[in-house]
């Protein structure tokens, strides 16, 4: 059994490095280039209508929960502007951050930041968090953004899904940004010369959140922290539980991406929230491909992957007693057989295929 | 010493779209804008090892296909990070129906 030291700081980082998991070898499914750069052609319009959609659904739930407050009968509509803001905001945070959402690139700027604020994600750090995690892959050590790490502490799932943990970290980074400096593990996937911005962002939310507690005390009333903030508690639930989902419970230390990542088919509500990130391996081997036409990729290298869970609920059952094995052997890892037509598994230097 | 070196023909990429050149020890890539004109860079991403010809091609930038890095193909800027550094870039001329670079 091998004791996991996810820290970037730590001992494994150098040993990733020295057993070759830090490479461009990862495993790739050849597709035809004209249908590759047919799949990556960007578009304006997918972005902008959903996006419209989705700010104008969380005005009209906010004004109607404000409106009925303080009945109990608010609690649905604060319920679905959470979910909004904590979770569909994530899949717009990660998205536009590939600069993959929309093809004018300044609209991609604007929702991404918007998007990193309602996630208290500084827009700099995080890109290059975001950038490690796809060189990177879930390989210990290097990958800072494992959602479940072995052996998993369900304690820990459970803050989670509240949000609890992720909202004191991110509120932690910004504080110390705030005064000028950046984290040990931050200086490891972030260039410098971001630094600064890094300061001068931290410090405008700060004064963000400043009012809003202002405007909360003075107004004797918690709709303003229920508008800024506590969404990212209350509403990341469904983050959370998709996001899980993407690697949990797979190989680790391994270089492809169709032994780490997890595709599940998704109600519409799901994928419209998710922004179709349910297409994990697909994004993950294909980063460059926009959310609206991973269906299609998917289509393309069906041939090449292993069967995608039927429903999220088909994917826990599948994952929770692999969590739950990796509890007593964190070596355990779930290994999904592969279609006839596929290319055999390329594990890398650890794992036989 | 640079020397100028037959890379392809001018067919051999289509329009708004990026091929592969290797030479000697080094790689490459021909990209070919919307507009017809034909550049030369270095094939890899200066953020990390990944090679740029399955990036993709907008107007006449490159992006990378691992991070999304933006280069200017015309000048080898970095108009989107994560990358910082530019590429190099390589003249670039057409003679007949060939590609023809200084590397």
């Amino acid at each position: 059994m091998t004791f996991r030291d996810y820290n970037l700081t730590g001992p494994a980082n150098a040993q990733a490095i020295a057993s070759g998991l830090v490479t461009e070898d990862w495993y790739r499914t050849p597709i035809d280039r004209k249908v590759m750069k047919d799949l990556m052609k960007r578009s304006d319009h997918p972005a902008t209508r959903d996006t419209i959609v989705l700010f104008g659904l969380m005005a009209a739930f906010a004004s109607a929960a404000v409106m009925i407050m303080p009945s109990w009968w608010s609690v649905p509509f604060w319920m679905a502007y959470g979910v909004l803001y904590g979770s569909a905001m994530d899949a717009r945070w990660h998205e536009c951050g590939h600069g993959t959402a929309f093809k004018t690139r300044w609209k991609n700027t604007v929702v991404y930041h918007i998007a990193c604020f309602c996630m208290i994600r500084d827009p700099y750090c995080w890109k290059y968090s975001h950038a490690r995690h796809h060189s990177d892959t879930v390989i210990v050590g290097r990958d800072p953004e494992v959602a479940i790490m072995r052996p998993v502490v369900i304690l820990k799932m459970v803050l989670n899904l509240v949000g609890v943990l992720d909202f004191i970290d991110g509120m932690k980074r910004m504080v110390i940004h705030a005064t000028g400096r950046m984290l040990d593990d931050e200086q490891d996937y972030v260039e410098p010369v971001f630094y600064s911005k890094t300061y001068r962002t931290s410090r405008i939310w700060l004064a963000i959140y400043a009012c809003t507690g202002v405007a909360a005390i003075a107004l004797q009333s918690w709709v303003p922290v229920l508008l800024i903030g506590l969404p990212r508690l209350y509403g990341c639930w469904h983050m959370m539980l998709v996001g899980w989902l993407q690697h949990g419970g797979l190989a680790d230390n391994v270089l492809d991406h169709r032994m780490n990542c997890r595709t599940v088919y998704m109600n519409p509500i799901s994928r419209f929230i998710y922004w179709d990130m349910n297409y994990h391996i697909e994004h993950h081997m294909f980063p460059l491909v926009p959310y609206y036409r991973l269906r299609d990729l998917h289509e393309v290298c069906k041939p090449d992957f292993p069967a995608p869970n039927r429903s999220i609920f088909a994917a826990y059952r599948e994952m929770m007693p692999a969590l739950w094995a990796q509890r007593m052997n964190p070596d355990f890892y779930l290994r999904r057989p592969l279609p006839k037509t596929a290319q055999p598994y390329h594990a890398g230097p650890y794992l036989d295929a | 010493m640079p020397q100028w070196i037959d890379a392809c023909s001018i067919d051999d990429i289509d329009a708004e779209d990026v091929i592969r050149f290797d030479h000697g020890d080094s790689t490459y890539i021909i990209v070919r804008d919307d507009k017809d004109n034909y550049y030369c860079t270095d094939g890899m991403c200066t953020h990390e090892a990944v090679h740029l010809s399955d990036g993709l091609v907008v107007e006449a930038t490159i992006e990378c296909p691992k991070h999304s890095s933006v280069f200017d193909c015309a000048t080898g800027e970095v108009e989107t990070p994560p990358a910082c550094a530019n590429l190099c870039t390589y003249p670039t001329k057409i003679v007949g129906d060939r590609v023809l670079v200084e590397v």
